[in-house]
């Protein structure tokens, strides 16, 4: 019965290993195998030729006018949707909020195809009103401010959400002493509020700005048909027109998504220095100001946003499915369900894309949560200094844009698996290991929020009772941080199932994702089949986000990141 | 059962700074209620999480009876000491009822069926809660938590249970309340039982044997009557009871318990040579026709009684109770009946 052990800590010891290895694995291997080869590469010289092709350049330029427009855009629509909900008396906040959230959450093929239905020549629902434009005008969107316009839409909730945090962390008397000291509410708002919550606008900016470099569905689907191409975009094309200096290509081209990444999460990690934005949020307890005679007429206005950035869009893609065939007009006559008869009943490669996107994002989903229980158990009971290295690595794979851990874990893996010399390359391996690397950190925030929020005495009682660390885990931890960990795979499973810009690299025949399909389906101008998937895809993300909203009580602060 | 033994036990935390325990040794008898007592911050809860084998000692060691529990190179893990332990958050499992949090020691040692539920059965009988077997946590009062925390040390019949501040969170009159059950759960369980506590009454009226920490060190350890009796040094002096101390002339001779002839003596002397602390206890504070003079400070009236705060000619001040009423600034009188040299 007497056992020695060294620490005198809780966990076993294989725990540390055990996370080392994880981290190892997702992180530190794919990341430094993608640096090793870009090093390689621009010291031998072959990026010479790359970084002279002035393509590239028009490529960077391109994404870099693209991503700050879009920026600019997510900061208006995002700012004010902030300010107005959290410092104002509006009705019905709450429900205007979780419509604001949806943009983001709809993957931005989806949001893509919903805007060119809504606007061009084709549109079916402009016909339907009589107002679309003549054939042979071009689509309005298939252009740098259409990008960079979506780029706002999809993005504006990072910005809201950044912005409300600090908002809502504002000290209530650092206002109310600006009232007594005679202010009113308006210079309160342009004196204190406004200056105080800068440091939150400024990194919901920076992660916008971070989102937009990366993205991959919204210039896939916009840029392309008119030539334009974003860094992401370039990847794939290189990638597509396979040749001998390719894999080299790649990286140097990731590394510059990385290096501008880099850039934008510094220029956040560094306006939010000392303040953990997340924590803190004392939710509702910043001053309301009466907006008198004039609720409705701000009601009107986020309403109105709502409709066009939200509702016009989905009402255009609904119309687009229910078309018997791109540009036909939709009227009661034409209207048809045969393109989802086509994904539901017909067709193959639909079927095997579902099976293929719910099996990958279920096994991600609850593969990581048994790996994040351990890590978050670990990273919050240990007092090891490698603690914090540890959790930033964590974070890296899911901070960078998915294209640039893509071509990561191409060039990991690409050669056969060394001493077993078995090749995952092409299979549904690859991605299933690049969905684990990708949403690591989607996976381990909330179940380290619940370990956080667990009173170590509970755990303490149960060692004392003689449980050891696989019975405490089971009887104790398990259920303590359970709906956290049902949360935490209800958001992996969101995000992974709507996944484009990994599988968009990493599938190959057979092994095609819901967003590879759609992708591919809109590429070959199936156009109203692409926009019934689409519709599906959109009832299961806002089916799911209800299901969190409504599990968001039971759940630690920051679980659900939409609340705040 | 035997012995708990510390050796020379110190533990220095990685985030630097002084020691948070300094060269304790202590050794708690058998079946032995041991409070340890001392103002907070002053280690007195480390001490009892490196016997619990939450934390390693840095130096020294643990024994129980033969053998060792900890070293600064080795440990027994805490789930393999046979300890129990209530913590000041209880520590109650929010999933689990009642029957369930106490049957949980039992279910990890592979007791099941009927034999766990009638032991479940004793021991929330022993703590007056037979009929709150299948509520939850949640449901419960706060003296009803602590009380089941305390069926669960006593379900399995450990050799040593460790109690960390475990009324801190009680109002006053479930205190009492339960002080009664903690001793009746000493007297029927046998087990040796060490009490963190910093309220002075509270470690007189439950422990066997009182020991006291300041700052990391242990200042004297003995029982309850001791201990009022003949404390060892300022801390202690100051720490227990409501004796006031007083910086005077030495007296002549070795003698620590000073009567009124010698107290009078050093409080008139003029001389310059060493001094010494002297405790004064107010019930030794007897006011006077005559004796030395004072200066009332302030008047607060206890209901029983008034306990008056008194300044000597020299600024030093001594408390003192008083049936009758006196206003402040009165100059009265007072004889001290009895002193402690410390």
């Amino acid at each position: 019965m007497t056992r020695p052990q060294k620490q005198g800590n809780s966990q076993p010891r294989w725990l540390f290993p055990f996370v080392v290895t994880v981290i190892f694995c997702l992180s530190v291997l794919p990341l430094g195998r993608l640096a090793a080869t870009g090093i390689m590469s621009a010291v031998r010289g072959g990026a010479s030729e790359l970084l002279s092709d002035p393509g590239l350049w028009r490529s960077v330029y391109d994404t870099l006018s693209t991503s700050f427009f879009g920026m600019i855009a997510a900061v208006v629509l995002g700012g004010g949707f902030a300010l107005l909900l959290t410092l104002f008396d509006i009705r019905g906040k709450a429900f205007l909020g979780f419509l604001f959230m949806l943009p983001t959450m709809i993957p931005p093929q989806v949001t893509a195809l919903a805007w060119i239905g809504m606007t061009g020549p084709s549109s079916a629902l402009l016909k339907a009103l009589g107002l679309a434009p003549p054939l042979g005008s071009p689509q309005p969107l298939y252009s740098i401010g259409g990008i960079a316009l979506l780029y706002g839409v999809q993005n504006a909730a990072l910005v809201y959400l950044s912005l409300r945090a600090g908002l809502l962390a504002l000290p209530r008397d650092a206002v109310e002493a600006a009232r007594l000291s005679g202010a009113s509410s308006f210079q309160v708002l342009k004196d204190v509020i406004l200056p105080l919550s800068l440091p939150g606008l400024a990194a919901g900016a920076a992660i916008a700005f971070v989102s937009c470099v990366g993205n991959f569905g919204i210039p896939a689907i916009l840029g392309i048909p008119a030539g334009i191409y974003t860094l992401p975009t370039l990847i794939y094309s290189k990638f597509a027109a396979f040749g001998p200096r390719t894999f080299a290509d790649i990286s140097v081209l990731s590394g510059l998504i990385a290096i501008l990444s880099v850039i934008g999460l510094m220029v956040e990690a560094r306006v939010l220095r000392g303040r953990d934005y997340r924590v803190i949020g004392l939710s509702g307890q910043v001053a309301v100001f009466r907006l008198g005679a004039w609720p409705w007429l701000a009601e009107l206005l986020l309403w109105l946003t709502i409709f066009l950035i939200l509702a016009m869009p989905l009402i255009a893609l609904v119309a687009s499915s229910l078309a018997p065939a791109y540009g036909v007009p939709l009227s009661p006559a034409t209207v048809t369900i045969k393109a989802y008869e086509e994904i539901l009943l017909r067709q193959a490669a639909t079927r095997i894309a579902f099976t293929n996107s719910l099996s990958l994002s279920l096994a991600t989903a609850f593969g990581l949560l048994v790996v994040t229980v351990l890590t978050g158990y670990f990273l919050v009971r240990s007092k090891s200094r490698f603690v914090g290295v540890i959790s930033a690595l964590a974070e890296i794979p899911y901070a960078l844009p998915g294209i640039v851990l893509a071509v990561a874990f191409i060039l990991l893996f690409a050669a056969p698996i060394p001493v077993i010399g078995i090749s995952i390359y092409g299979t549904i391996w690859i991605i299933l290991i690049a969905y684990f690397s990708s949403f690591f950190a989607v996976s381990l925030k909330p179940v380290v929020s619940a370990f956080r929020q667990l009173d170590p005495s509970l755990e303490e009682a149960a060692r004392l009772s003689g449980a050891g660390f696989a019975r405490r885990l089971v009887d104790i931890l398990v259920p303590l941080v359970a709906p956290a960990a049902g949360a935490s795979v209800i958001l992996v499973f969101l995000i992974a199932c709507n996944e484009l810009t990994v599988s968009a690299l990493l599938w190959s025949a057979g092994t095609q994702t819901l967003g590879v399909l759609i992708y591919n389906l809109d590429d070959s101008g199936s156009f109203n089949i692409a926009a019934a998937l689409s519709v599906l895809v959109v009832i299961m993300v806002i089916a799911m986000m209800v299901v969190l909203e409504l599990m968001a009580k039971r759940l630690p602060k920051g679980v659900v990141p939409w609340r705040s | 059962m035997a012995k708990l033994i510390l050796n020379r036990l110190s533990k220095t935390f990685d985030t630097g700074g002084r020691a948070a325990v300094n060269d304790v040794s202590l050794t708690v008898r058998e079946g032995g209620f041991l409070a340890l007592l001392g103002p907070s911050g002053c280690g007195k809860t480390t001490v009892l999480r490196m016997i619990a084998g939450f934390e390693q000692p840095s130096d020294g060691s643990i024994l129980l009876g033969e053998r060792v529990l900890a070293d600064a190179g080795e440990m027994v893990a805490p789930e393999h000491r046979n300890m129990a332990m209530v913590f000041q958050s209880y520590a109650l499992w929010p999933h689990m009822s009642v029957a369930e949090n106490v049957g949980y020691p039992l279910k990890v040692r592979g007791i099941s069926g009927e034999k766990r539920g009638r032991k479940v059965r004793e021991a929330l009988a022993a703590v007056h809660l037979e009929t709150y077997a299948d509520r939850r946590p949640a449901d419960l009062s706060g003296g009803q938590r602590q009380r089941v925390a305390l069926a669960r040390c006593l379900v399995t019949e450990p050799d040593v249970v460790l109690l960390d501040e475990p009324l801190a969170n009680l109002d006053r009159h479930l205190r009492q309340e339960m002080e009664e059950t903690f001793r009746e759960f000493h007297a029927r369980s046998g087990a040796t039982m060490i009490y963190v506590t910093h309220d002075q009454s509270e470690a007189m009226a439950l422990a066997t044997d009182v020991a006291v920490m300041s700052e990391g060190r242990l200042l004297q350890v003995a029982t309850p009557e001791e201990i009022y009796a003949r404390p060892e040094g300022r801390l202690v002096g100051g720490l227990v009871g409501q004796g006031a101390i007083l910086l005077l002339p030495s007296p002549i001779g070795d003698k620590r318990l000073l009567d009124w002839p010698v107290v009078q003596g050093i409080l008139g002397s003029r001389e310059e040579g060493p001094r010494t602390d002297i405790l004064v206890r107010p019930q030794d504070v007897e006011i006077a026709a005559e004796g030395a003079a004072v200066t009332v400070l302030s008047v607060l009236f206890e209901g029983e009684r008034y306990a008056l705060r008194l300044a000597l000619p020299d600024g030093q001040t001594l408390r003192a109770f008083s049936r009758h009423p006196v206003k402040v600034g009165d100059r009265l009188a007072i004889v001290i009946r009895s002193a402690w040299r410390l």
